[in-house]
């Protein structure tokens, strides 16, 4: 049986390396599956506390955020192509229209 | 044998998400990102989360990534010049504060008082522990309440989608 910090940590890490790819990326669409990579790594820590505690109430939780991860996914990327059409760009850091 | 399936996991997983990050062409990033979802499946379905495991298969790599394939292939991103930050002073501060953040989070794991019992209670857990039955049966019962809300939450997700992504027609009287 593999021990309980085992999987937090690879919790971690993904978490991180989503983090990471949030403030290092550009381009609107990296940052954006970033966001789901984060929202994945908390699931994996949800689940491992739900298999470890022997309570299945987490997995019903995975289940809601996976909802909200698909509205989510809809919403924003429809927010991506009008930005797209509007502008001509995915690129973050041209839209600086409100940077005072 | 159990130790050897998670490192697998684990590895791939990790790998798929830095290279992810790392690809300049979306549509590679997209296909990373899948080989990330699938390692993490298998993580789900080695802590017996085998529902959701299966539905992080189905919905996410199968449904959403393809949304975001679709929305990469209909904005023609070629030829698109992302701005680039200074590789020193910029780039190494960013990739530091991701490391710092991961020390923190390792120290905070570190510091968690785990259950003694625990070993008692896996020992406990009924063979079909996260199945599709005991999973639904909650959801049905003790989670009936947030479960309806999530379906107003999609529906408000749909509307706002085709309202967003809508072509605006020239106001009348205009140009």
């Amino acid at each position: 049986m593999v021990p309980m910090p085992h999987y937090l940590i690879v919790s971690a890490l993904l978490f991180s390396i989503g983090i990471a790819g949030v403030i290092l990326s550009r381009n609107l669409i990296i940052m954006f599956m970033s966001i789901e990579l984060m929202l994945n790594a908390a699931n994996l820590a949800i689940i491992t506390f739900s298999r470890f505690l022997n309570l299945m109430d987490g997995h019903v939780f995975v289940f809601l955020v996976m909802a909200v991860a698909a509205a989510e996914a809809a919403v924003g990327l429809a927010m991506i192509m009008t930005i797209f059409r509007n502008r001509g760009s995915i690129d973050a850091d041209k839209f600086n229209l409100m940077k005072w | 044998m159990d130790i050897a399936i998670f490192y697998i996991a684990a590895i791939v997983a990790v790998a798929g998400a830095v290279m992810m990050i790392l690809q300049r062409n979306p549509v590679a990033s997209v296909l990373y990102l899948i080989i990330s979802l699938l390692a993490q499946a298998m993580l789900f379905v080695q802590l017996k989360a085998v529902f959701v495991g299966a539905l992080l298969v189905i919905v996410y790599a199968g449904a959403i990534l393809v949304l975001f394939l679709f929305v990469i292939m209909l904005l023609n991103l070629r030829g698109e010049k992302f701005t680039s930050d200074k590789p020193f002073l910029d780039r190494g501060a960013k990739i530091t504060m991701a490391v710092l953040l991961f020390f923190e989070l390792v120290i905070l794991i570190k510091q968690m008082a785990f259950p003694q019992r625990m070993d008692e209670l896996m020992v406990q857990s009924s063979p079909d522990f996260g199945g599709v039955e005991p999973v639904a049966k909650l959801l049905y019962t003790k989670y009936l309440y947030p479960f309806e809300l999530t379906s107003i939450l999609l529906l408000v997700a749909i509307v706002g989608a085709v309202i967003m992504a809508k072509k605006e027609k020239p106001e009348e009287g205009e140009d």
